[in-house]
């Protein structure tokens, strides 16, 4: 903690009191809902501060000053640190370039200034705050469970197993195969960009695990291929490609080469 | 070796086998039968063995549906699954749907046995669709083969709901979307709609009833009248000996190939294990209909990637291309466009290919029979017909994948349906009319080597300086191939007037008639094959050019 005593007579420590402050006035909710957000330590206050250093230089341009949006990007007051988490984590922000929807880079950022970008935007308003592991451990869900719920709620975008999808001009629902599971429970409690958000009031807690349980039992790479190879498990289409193409491609090759190996003809 | 009186002197007792085969002969006279058949040839062409993939598929269909039979439980009542797959244990599903899994999963070879017959089925299906080109494109369903066709026609049709009927049976998401798609486009027909879903569902959808009747219906009724007409195509086949492609020896009248035993049936036997091995060891590595994957179907769950398979394709399509329009008619009918117009145009596709042999036969006035099989080239204009139904139906089966396309290729999926809503009428005239050019092009390349014989690839240097290259007069059996085939003369309404200076009578069907007729055999419909007289001046005098 030294570091932190360095900068208590920082020029900069007035103003993070101030932000303190305004924070804790108008983001009484914030303070008092259940979460992480909360910023009454020290440790806190500096990722926040830090947070805003590198959403002044990364976000900025298009989100605003002080996240309130502009013409390049929505408002993120009252995002909550889980959409930024989401967002960050997952590559998916500081966007690259206007198209139908943010794609999935390589993220820019390290964990912990992903942590400090999300720290500053839950200072901004009350939102979701990043889950705790016990939440999203697929180990405490139940499949079954999960499977239903998966298939009311996620598979008309997503497929049936969460292999993807497409939806209308040009967007599309990722496959799910390998994300995280933060990065699930984070998707449904925050409905990043074309997605529907969630929240608890739709999904509990528990359904969102029992979801996490399903897709980690089905479409991950430490997952069964009970028949085979998948295809991609984009059902009927890729199966009817494959019946033509190694099906009867190998048939008709088959005939050929019978065909081929005749006995000159002869007349009977 | 019907009597004792004619086996050959033997010491002793005949072996048992032989003594078996006398007794059965002199009830169900076999040798008479086998007497006949062995003597029968069949024609030697790889594409002659197209028809067999679909009848081998058949058999494997019908084999491995005995055992799943043995398992499955068609009934709609709710049961606890409890079976081995973890990912499903406690779910409230179908005892149907149940037994599926229970076959995947806890009955030895159930997996496999299931990835089979469904294998087969799609290789069946497309085993029934390129044999079907074959014969369409070749012409065999001219006279006499017109009712063969008729059968084939129907197998393809039965057996695309045989498809259909067994896909919904396991109850899964899939399957009760796909019934549900079906339920929508009974429901779209006028007037008759919801009386006709209400007979056949035995109530509101989904209702208990319509997975043990589909289950009689795919398990009995349809491949009970399949077999018969398996058998009835073969055996017209046999009657009418198959077609053949010209060479010379082969006429209309003469067939040759190798005799049906053993020869051919020894190709053939072989060619069943083919069939079984390929099929076997895709089913064996590859997933089909992942059941397990889908979860049982409740009518509040839908996918994407719900598709039927693919020989129903072009129906999925149809509707996805279809703009949703709605008529609300006074006194609150709907008339429902985005499904009543896929309902029609779905059996006109399909019908096209079956009353075809009919329309050709009646715009040419044919009542010859034909035993060769003819060169797609020499009869453009039904070519160019077949290659623009097989385009029109590329563009419904693209429409029928639209999101698969989109997501894989990261196209707009709106794109995707215009462009074949777009394609659906651009597309198959531009493909008639390319096909056509291309074959008269071809016909024309063979009239220049029969003319001019084929380049050698030798060029020589003439005393005057020019450079020629050596063109080599064909063989004398392919002189044949390229000439062989009949050229007809287009159907003619006849005078205008008749003897007396009156005008005729001529019904516009008539003209219609003729008009079509012409563009079959007219002067740009065919290019004149090189005459006797042509060939001879040609050859005789000065070789080359
Ligand atoms: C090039 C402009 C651009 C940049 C740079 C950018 N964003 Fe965004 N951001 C957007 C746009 C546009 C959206 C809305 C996307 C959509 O809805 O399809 C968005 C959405 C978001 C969201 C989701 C908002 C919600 O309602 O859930 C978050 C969180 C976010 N951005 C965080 C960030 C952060 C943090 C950074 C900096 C590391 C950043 N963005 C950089 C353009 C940008
Ligand atoms: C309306 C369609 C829709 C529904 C319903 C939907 N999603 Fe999504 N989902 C999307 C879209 C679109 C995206 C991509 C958003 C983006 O690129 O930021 C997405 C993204 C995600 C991601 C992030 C994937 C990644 O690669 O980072 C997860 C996880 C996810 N969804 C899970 C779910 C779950 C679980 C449900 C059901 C509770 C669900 N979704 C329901 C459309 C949907
Ligand atoms: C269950 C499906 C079918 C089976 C098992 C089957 C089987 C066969 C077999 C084994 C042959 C002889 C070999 C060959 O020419 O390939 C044949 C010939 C023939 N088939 Fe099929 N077929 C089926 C469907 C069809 C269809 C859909 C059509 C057309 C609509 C058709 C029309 C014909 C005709 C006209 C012949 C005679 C061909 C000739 O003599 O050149 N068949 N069929």
């Amino acid at each position: 903690m030294k570091k932190l005593s360095a900068r208590r007579r920082h020029p900069l420590a007035a103003f993070v009191v101030l932000l303190l402050a305004l924070a804790a006035t108008g983001g009484l909710y914030a303070t008092l809902a259940p979460g992480e957000a909360k910023a009454d330590n020290s440790a806190q206050s500096l990722a926040i501060e830090e947070g805003k250093r590198l959403y002044d230089v990364g976000c900025a341009t298009c989100h605003g000053n002080g996240g309130q949006g502009s013409s390049d990007g929505p408002s993120l007051v009252g995002v909550g640190a889980a959409a930024v988490d989401f967002q960050v984590g997952t590559g998916r922000m500081p966007l690259q370039q206007p198209g139908p929807q943010a794609e999935e880079k390589p993220e820019v950022y390290s964990q912990e200034e992903i942590d400090q970008l999300a720290a500053y935007i839950a200072s901004l308003g009350p939102g979701a705050s990043v889950p705790e592991e016990s939440l999203y451990d697929p180990a405490g869900g139940d499949p079954a469970q999960g499977g239903e719920l998966f298939r009311t709620n996620c598979s008309q975008c997503h497929n049936f197993s969460g292999q993807g999808g497409a939806l209308t001009h040009g967007k599309e629902a990722p496959n799910l195969h390998d994300v995280d599971p933060r990065y699930i429970y984070e998707a449904m409690l925050t409905g990043p960009q074309n997605m529907p958000s969630f929240p608890n009031t739709v999904l509990t807690e528990e359904d969102k695990q029992d979801i996490i349980a399903y897709l980690n039992e089905v479409n991950t790479s430490s997952s069964a291929h009970q028949g085979g190879l998948s295809l991609g498990g984009y059902g009927p289409v890729g199966e009817g490609l494959f019946a033509w193409v190694a099906g009867i491609g190998a048939l008709v090759a088959c005939a050929v080469w019978i065909g081929a190996r005749s006995t000159k003809a002869r007349k009977s | 070796m019907s009597t004792a009186n004619d086996a050959p002197q033997r010491r002793g007792k005949a072996p048992a086998g032989e003594r078996l085969a006398d007794w059965a002969d002199g009830r169900v006279g076999l040798y008479a039968l086998a007497k006949a058949n062995m003597r029968k040839v069949f024609p030697d062409h790889w594409s002659f063995l197209l028809g067999e993939i679909a009848l081998y598929s058949f058999i494997i269909i019908i084999l491995t549906g005995v055992y799943l039979t043995l398992f499955f439980e068609p009934s709609m009542s709710e049961v606890e699954y409890a079976g081995s797959y973890k990912p499903l244990q406690g779910v409230m599903m179908s005892e149907a749907y149940a037994s599926a899994l229970h076959i995947t999963f806890d009955v030895r070879g159930g997996l496999l046995v299931r990835q089979i017959h469904h294998w087969a089925a799609l290789i069946f299906v497309a085993g029934i669709f390129i044999h079907m080109l074959r014969v369409f494109f070749t012409g065999a369903f001219r006279k006499p083969r017109e009712v063969n066709w008729l059968f084939g026609f129907l197998l393809l049709v039965l057996a695309i709901f045989t498809g259909l009927t067994g896909y919904s049976l396991p109850d899964d998401l899939m399957s009760g979307i796909g019934v549900r798609f079906m339920e929508g486009a009974i429901l779209a027909v006028p007037v008759v709609g919801t009386y006709l879903q209400m007979f056949i569902f035995g109530g509101e959808f989904p209702g208990h009833d319509i997975i043990p009747r589909f289950f009689v219906v795919h398990i009995l009724l349809l491949p009970g009248i399949m077999l018969g007409l398996v058998v009835a195509h073969l055996i017209l086949i046999v009657y009418h000996k198959h077609t053949q492609y010209a060479a010379p020896g082969r006429s209309n009248n003469v067939v040759v190939g190798p005799p049906l035993l053993p020869v051919y049936m020894a190709k053939a036997g072989g060619f069943f294990f083919l069939v079984f091995g390929v099929i076997t060891a895709i089913a064996a590595t590859v997933t089909i209909n992942p059941i397990w994957a889908l979860g049982p179907y409740r009518p509040d769950k839908v996918s994407t990637d719900a598709q039927p398979d693919w020989y129903l394709g072009f129906s999925e399509g149809l509707v996805r291309m279809m703009p949703g329009w709605e008529w609300v008619l006074p006194g609150g009918y709907t008339l429902n466009f985005g499904l009543l117009i896929p309902v029609i145009v779905f059996p006109l596709l399909l019908v096209v290919i079956g009353v075809y042999p009919f329309f050709e036969g009646w715009v040419t006035g044919d009542k010859r029979e034909h035993h060769v099989a003819e060169r797609p080239r020499n009869n453009p204009t039904r070519t160019a017909f077949g290659m623009a139904w097989l385009s029109e139906f590329a563009v419904t089966m693209l429409a029928g994948g639209n999101d698969v396309w989109a997501v894989n290729f990261n196209l707009s999926i709106n794109a995707i349906t215009w462009f074949c809503r777009i394609g659906f009428f651009v597309v198959p005239p531009i493909v008639f009319i390319i096909t056509r050019r291309w074959c008269l092009g071809l016909q024309r390349r063979d009239r220049e080597k029969v003319l001019h014989g084929r380049e050698s690839g030798i060029i020589k240097r003439l005393p005057h300086g020019e450079f020629i290259e050596v063109h080599e007069p064909l063989p004398p059996e392919k002189l044949y191939q390229l000439v062989s085939h009949d050229q007809s003369e287009p159907y003619e309404v006849g005078p205008e007037v008749d003897e007396n200076g009156v005008r005729r009578r001529i019904s516009p069907l008539e003209r219609a008639r003729a008009r079509i007729s012409r563009g079959y055999f007219g002067e740009n419909a065919q290019i004149p094959k090189p005459t006797r007289e042509e060939y001879q001046e040609l050859t005789s005098g000065h070789g080359h050019h």
